[in-house]
């Protein structure tokens, strides 16, 4: 990983509210063209702050599980520059942790495995690796699934030990590419209000992709919408929504109804 | 057709009204038993028409096999063909595990290899054995030589699409957290591919037996092919169409046995 | 593979292969393998002979023969065993153990059933193919998805119109990869049976070749029957894919 030292003028295309906390991750003018000359991204500028959740949120194909992927380091971008926690993005790097759609995990390994793969990879000691993981395992509430196998589990269940894998690496930014769009309706509005728990207690910052209005307004301390491809950012909303106490709240909270009704004006147009 | 109309699409109906009696007589076991009962008894039926005066009946051939097994004639006869057999298997398990691995990884000897593999895999290769017969001679060697280019396309042309069909979000995961090459080799990409890596070894496997038998026969007769071609010239068919039956068994408890010792070994998730 | 930017067919690598082969042709190998270009002229000189067109006319006869047999006996059965559970119960173990067992051993038993001739050809050649094609067959039966036959049943197709417009196109690209599976393995079935026959069609020319040493006639003949071999699966990929084009999206 390069160090990108302080040459980096702070180039920023919307300047955070004042009083916010630094961004974690900053997304400077990043395009990205795919061989063939499909553009899928165009000069995208973009803050995460830290210790925020931030949705980015679009309609299907406009590129923002590309951007996540090249913020996660996964695919390189043609333009432009990615800083996590100031340095510049070339890979992969242990401060970001990935959760992905699919879930992702290796069936002819058991749960525990699944989870402690990420510290196995770092030559962390077998006894070591699989204490961190019983306990991010009992942080999702799969206490007593340890050592049963993915085909076991029903899909909840499996993207539980997806995000249980990216919080035992214990990295800064967890990023999250439509976790929950294949699981079902009532699991899904469970976990999202596990998210609101766990981005209040765990001090990490969460970058998540959905292309849910209502997920993305629930879950967001901020959100950007991205316009269709070849993509920009369209607009970026904080939606000021008081947290704690009832999570249920939330969903008849006159102001989430609010952005949620604002959102979907904004993308209407997007739709033929 | 009529009978069962929609029976497997629709596997619910399947199960209604079914009575206990009924249940035990579609029993997976019960009806295999039924089935060989009914082939063997027609067998013997059939040689005792008698069908033709080559075609011994099921308890002449039975007496047959029993006769080779109690002079020893049978376990000689097969420890001759096992010799050419698993040491022929061996190197193409080895070498065409290995060739379908380094392809798989690295596209210019893809590219190189793979062709030849492709049209051996569709080529009538039983044709090149009297080629071999020239090349080595009629002994153990030309036996060797068949079985392996009977059995290795199937090995490693398995092994190259077991390697290439890696998921690709489990490569990204691997990626994503940190996996060296090598890690992400050894731990995500063999094990991914170790089904079809197995599936290939068990059509070679099976390909391996019907190139040593065809060597017994056209190189020189040895083992079993000498039982079959022998008890033929002297007209004993009993005794021919036990040593056949034999190998037949054999090679199907054979190929049964390595699916076994698969699971066992390899496929933990299969087992729980 | 790509170099600088430029894609190399896969094809281009033969081509590697057929110098090398020259080359070995030149040295002492020479003996076993012939170099390529003598082959070729080889293949030229004794296509047209009457002894080769005749082996050709009977390897083909019983190869197509076999194949129809085969399919004509096989996908029936294969459609069975997807529709009925009993059947399948009573049938699936002898496929699978026909599929893997070595068929090469059960040759003689045809030959002295059947004699020398052109039937025990064709019956080995049925003997290789047909058991692929029962399993493709009733795999695809079973693939059916449950929501076709609904619908077909929801808008009243009667047995017969669901069988022919829903039944047969949602199996028909298993298959048509079970036949073309099973012709390539009656590819290696009807030169097995030749072999051992030995005076059937090619076995005939094998034997001869074989006997008098002549390593350029044996290599031509092969290069006939490898590239035949390779033509037919190339080209029923390619029907199969044309024909099953709608394969990935049932």
């Amino acid at each position: 990983m390069s160090l990108s030292p302080a040459t980096a003028a702070p180039l920023r295309a919307i300047e955070p509210a004042p009083g916010a906390t630094r961004p974690i991750v900053e997304v400077r003018s990043v395009s990205k063209t795919y061989p063939g000359g499909v553009e899928a991204l165009s000069g995208i500028s973009l803050d995460f702050p830290e210790g925020k959740l931030t949705t980015l949120l679009g309609p299907s194909g406009c590129g923002k599980t590309t951007l996540l992927k090249i913020i996660a380091g996964l695919i390189p971008h043609s333009g432009g520059q990615v800083l996590v926690d100031g340095r510049e993005v070339t890979g992969p790097g242990p401060e970001r942790a990935f959760v992905f759609q699919d879930f992702a995990l290796m069936p002819w390994a058991s749960v525990m495995r699944n989870v402690a793969f990420g510290l196995e990879l770092r030559g962390v000691a077998r006894s070591q690796r699989e204490a961190v993981a019983e306990r991010h395992i009992a942080r999702v509430g799969l206490k007593g699934f340890e050592q049963k196998f993915p085909h076991e589990l029903s899909g909840g269940m499996r993207q539980r030990v997806g995000l249980a894998r990216a919080l035992a690496v214990d990295a800064k930014v967890v990023l999250m590419d439509e976790p929950f769009s294949a699981v079902d309706e009532q699991t899904r509005r469970k976990f999202q209000e596990e998210l609101l728990e766990l981005v209040a207690n765990e001090g990490k910052s969460f970058i998540f992709v959905t292309h849910s209005i209502e997920e993305a307004v629930y879950v967001s301390d901020r959100i950007a919408l991205l316009s269709r491809r070849p993509s920009r950012v369209s607009a970026i909303i904080e939606p000021k929504i008081v947290r704690g106490g009832d999570p249920e709240k939330i969903r008849r909270d006159s102001a989430y109804l609010d952005v949620v009704e604002d959102i979907w004006q904004q993308l209407k147009h997007y739709l033929d | 057709m009529q009978t069962s109309e929609l029976a497997p699409a629709l596997p619910a109906l399947r199960q209604t009204p079914a009575r206990n009696w009924r249940d035990l007589a579609i029993h997976p076991l019960v009806l295999r038993l039924v089935s060989f009962s009914i082939a063997l008894a027609l067998w013997e039926y059939a040689g005792r028409i008698p069908l033709s005066p080559a075609f011994p009946t099921f308890l002449e051939t039975l007496a047959g096999l029993g006769s080779l097994i109690a002079d020893g004639s049978l376990f000689k006869a097969f420890m001759i063909t096992l010799h050419p057999l698993v040491i022929g298997l061996a190197i193409s398990v080895v070498l065409g595990v290995g060739l379908g691995v380094l392809m798989g990884l690295h596209q210019p000897s893809e590219w190189l290899i793979a062709p030849l593999f492709i049209i051996a895999q569709a080529a009538p290769l039983a044709a090149l054995i009297p080629i071999l017969t020239f090349a080595y001679g009629i002994g153990l060697t030309a036996k060797i030589m068949t079985v392996c280019i009977m059995a290795m396309p199937v090995i490693v042309l398995n092994t190259l699409g077991a390697v290439r069909n890696t998921p690709q979000s489990l490569l990204e995961m691997s990626r994503s957290f940190l996996a060296t090459r090598s890690q992400c080799i050894r731990l995500v990409i063999l094990p991914a591919a170790s089904p079809m890596i197995f599936a290939g070894l068990r059509l070679g496997c099976a390909a391996a037996f019907i190139g040593v038998i065809l060597a017994e026969l056209l190189i020189t007769p040895t083992g079993i092919g000498d039982l079959i071609s022998y008890n033929q010239s002297v007209a004993d068919y009993p005794k021919m169409y036990a040593a056949i039956l034999s190998i037949i068994l054999f090679s199907v408890l054979f190929i049964e046995a390595l699916e076994r010792i698969e699971h066992t070994l390899f496929r933990p998730e299969t087992r729980a | 593979m790509v170099i600088s930017g430029f894609r190399l067919p896969m094809a281009a690598a033969l081509l590697i292969w057929m110098v090398i082969w020259e080359i070995a042709g030149h040295t002492d190998a020479g003996f076993i393998l012939p170099p390529l270009s003598r082959i070729v002229w080889r293949v030229i000189e004794i296509v047209p002979t009457p002894s080769f067109l005749d082996a050709l006319l009977i390897t083909g006869r019983s190869f197509l023969l076999g194949n129809v047999i085969a399919i004509g006996v096989g996908v029936p059965l294969g459609m069975v065993m997807g529709r009925s559970i009993i059947a399948d119960r009573l049938l699936l173990p002898w496929v699978n153990l026909f599929l893997s067992a070595p068929l090469s051993a059960l040759v003689p038993v045809i030959m002295v059933l059947f004699g020398l001739g052109e039937t025990t050809i064709v019956l080995t050649v049925v003997l290789f193919s047909v058991w692929i094609i029962v399993l493709n067959t009733r795999a695809g039966v079973r693939g059916i998805s449950l929501s076709l036959v609904e619908m077909a049943r929801s808008f009243g197709a009667s047995r017969w119109q669901a069988f022919s417009r829903i039944y047969l196109w949602a199996a028909l690209p298993e298959i048509l990869a079970g036949i073309r599976l099973g012709m390539i393995r009656a590819v290696k079935g009807v030169v097995i049976g030749q072999l051992l026959v030995s005076v059937v069609g090619f076995g005939t020319l094998f034997e001869i070749y074989q006997s008098h040493f002549l390593m350029e006639h044996f290599w031509a003949l092969l290069l006939v029957l490898f590239a035949f071999a390779f033509t037919l699966n190339e080209g029923l990929a390619r029907l199969e894919r044309s024909v099953g084009y709608y394969a990935a999206s049932r």
